[in-house]
């Protein structure tokens, strides 16, 4: 039965762990997971690693180093699937906030041996350097999501992962909006849904976790942000990077609010 | 108990005092009692438990991707309109497991079959929002078999045959309301089992069906006076006269059956985010999405039903992509849909005037501003003959 399993790899890149995290806090489902595939790579869950080939990978983290840039190429030789999980891995995540500032400058103000440090000018998404064959959004990714999408792998059935605004979340919740009931500056009307409305339920604006949603309208809501709430062009820069921020249209919209901030 | 006779259109004074005898009296029979309350400074539609429950004292003000709440000095029970939830969250539950099952064998055992249809007793539920029901049974062919169109919905059925739907008028209208252009209000003319209007003391009560007569019946009421009941039609008529908005309603069907290539609809979409806001909180709107999910060892299947919104793309995916896809297309066809070819489909408007689209738009699109410019950029084309008619 063993040999039937498919072989699951974790890999992780430039990250917090917390997507890798989030799969080992499925508890409830997480012996049902482990019956149903084989953990063949899986540092922070096992120590015994199987040789490759894999038929599904996972990586997490965004490329932010020489040697992180040439073993992602060895992953994808390695995985039938390739699966990025997590905002570091489809849009570079955090870090690449240094691909609009000198990393270099960084390097040699924050460490005290920069001459230790090896790392690229920017950090970016696993797909900017090999092919992926999905990638799951959010900072971190929901578990739910995250199991959802790899029982459809299993099943072979199209898995069911929302691509529309967290608005339908929030209203599906009843959660009260607080873009029109509280002004505060909400990203849910341009973020992609999947983190079962988090924030709105605690009266707190989106800011933007999952990413942008297909088509997002960031001009229109970034107007109304400086009609009615006296937003900025860099605040709204500012809102648009932050987890997502290099992934397009966030980066485009950012760096527009960035050229008219400077004008 | 009560003290005159109680009919059909029977309309009797109730005190203040005793409102919470009427929500204790919908508790004894079994009823889980939904009305206004208000959660995160957002008047809600919620279960509640007494009449403590209720925003009283409290007024809203709205206006176009603006909402706020405010406390004010008095004790009047219903001075606020319609906030982000509808009545259709209980008929027809944004979520809802549709069954589950698992695979034994070769055979599939159910775990968990259709969900049980609730009891509920609605309170002060407004004109607009009766109408919104009476839409939603055309659309689910509750009781009205002329006009079924879609598939038959037992769990709608059930429970709006097991509710009861006590009526508030409003005296208050919101900025953004419209009822009176759509016909539906101010005043609760039907599909109501008690409707009440707010004076200073005391509500003015109206039975609407045999429901509503064994209801009042249990309830301590007395006579209304001529003046009581004037000065409760005065306040009606009032509100009418003081909608938020209004949208001309004449000829719209053509209108709109003649603008499809409006250089207008571009100027929208610039504005429309495509969230589907509008969509959620619309009480006609009725889309829902079932999707078939497994679990992890493929033995465990569920099938769930939840609102959809014509806004995503994931609605008119079919072979190759969306079929509208663009915020254009979405934003026309949703308004469309409401105003014009709503008649075809349902034979009535698929808008009743409620507001919460305008309000509820975080960029504060506003469907009846929309429509008259659409209507002021077209006058001659509505004056001229030489138009595509409406076809039913």
């Amino acid at each position: 039965m063993a040999e039937d399993k498919i072989k699951l790899a974790v890999y992780k890149f430039s990250s917090c762990d917390g997507c890798q995290l989030s799969l080992l806090n499925l508890e409830d489902e997480l012996l049902d997971l482990v019956g149903a595939v084989e953990i063949a790579y899986f540092l922070e869950a096992r120590r015994q690693v199987l040789d490759p080939p894999y038929d599904v990978g996972l990586v997490e983290g965004s490329v932010s180093t020489p040697e992180e840039a040439e073993r992602i190429i060895q992953v994808r030789k390695d995985c039938k699937t390739l699966i990025s999980i997590g905002a570091c891995a489809t849009s570079g995540g955090i870090q690449a906030l240094r691909n609009w500032a000198d990393a270099e400058l960084y390097k040699q103000t924050v460490y005290a041996h920069p001459e230790y440090i090896d790392s690229l000018d920017t950090a970016t998404p696993i797909g900017a350097h090999v092919f992926v064959d999905y990638e799951l959004r959010g900072c971190p990714v929901n578990q739910y999501q995250l199991l959802e999408l790899i029982s459809a792998l299993l099943t072979g059935r199209r898995p069911n992962i929302p691509t529309h605004s967290l608005c339908v979340d929030c209203k599906r919740r009843g959660y009260a909006c607080v873009a029109v009931s509280k002004k505060q500056p909400c990203l849910g009307p341009i973020t992609q849904a999947g983190c079962n409305a988090l924030c709105p339920k605690f009266s707190r604006a989106c800011y933007g976790c999952f990413g942008p949603m297909e088509q997002p309208n960031i001009h229109s809501l970034g107007k109304m942000f400086a009609e009615k709430q006296d937003c900025k062009p860099h605040q709204m820069k500012h809102l648009l990077r932050s987890y997502n921020g290099y992934l397009e249209p966030f980066k485009q919209a950012s760096e527009y609010y960035e050229q008219i901030e400077q004008e | 108990m009560t003290k005159i006779t109680i009919d059909h259109n029977t309309k009797a004074i109730l005190d203040k005092k005793d409102f919470a005898r009427l929500i204790k009296i919908l508790q004894e029979q079994g009823y889980t009692v939904i009305g206004p309350h208000i959660v995160d400074d957002v008047v809600s539609l919620r279960p509640i438990d007494s009449v403590k429950d209720l925003p009283i004292g409290y007024e809203d003000e709205q206006e176009k991707g603006e909402y706020s709440v405010k406390k004010v000095d008095c004790q009047s029970y219903f001075q606020y309109v319609v906030g982000q939830d509808n009545p259709r969250r209980y008929f027809m539950p944004p979520s809802q497991r549709l069954m589950s099952f698992h695979v034994d064998k070769k055979q599939f055992v159910i775990d968990q079959g259709p969900p049980q249809a609730p009891k509920l007793a609605f309170l002060g539920l407004r004109a607009c929002d009766l109408a919104s029901i009476q839409i939603q049974d055309r659309v689910v062919g509750y009781g009205v078999e002329s006009t079924f169109r879609c598939e038959s919905d037992t769990y709608y059925g059930e429970t709006r045959r097991q509710s009861i739907l006590i009526a508030v008028n409003c005296t208050r209208p919101g900025n953004t309301c419209f009822c009176s252009s759509m016909n539906t209000g101010p005043k609760a003319k039907e599909n109501f089992d008690i409707a009440l209007t707010e004076l200073r003391q005391s509500f003015i009560v109206e039975v609407g069906s045999e429901k509503g007569k064994k209801l009042a019946q249990k309830l301590p009421l007395k006579e209304a006076s001529e003046s009581d009941l004037e000065l409760a039609e005065l306040k009606l008529q009032n509100a009418a006269k003081h909608m938020g908005r209004q949208m001309e309603t004449e000829q719209v069907r053509k209108l709109l059956n003649n603008t499809i290539e409006d250089s207008h609809w571009d100027k929208v979409a610039d504005k429309c985010l495509s969230c589907g806001n509008c969509t959620m909180v619309c009480p006609t709107c009725f889309c829902c999405t079932v999707t078939d999910s497994t679990d992890i060892t493929g033995t465990k299947i569920s099938r769930t039903k939840e609102w959809e919104s014509c806004f995503t793309h994931q609605f008119s995916y079919a072979s190759g992509g969306p079929q509208r896809n663009t915020i254009k297309g979405r934003y026309r066809q949703w308004m469309r849909h409401k105003l014009c070819t709503w008649w075809d489909q349902f034979g009535s408007s698929g808008c009743v005037g409620c507001g919460r689209c305008i309000t509820w738009c975080p960029v504060g699109i506003d469907i009846t501003e929309e429509v008259e410019t659409l209507r002021q950029s077209n006058k001659s084309l509505l004056n001229s003959n030489n138009l595509q008619e409406v076809t039913t």
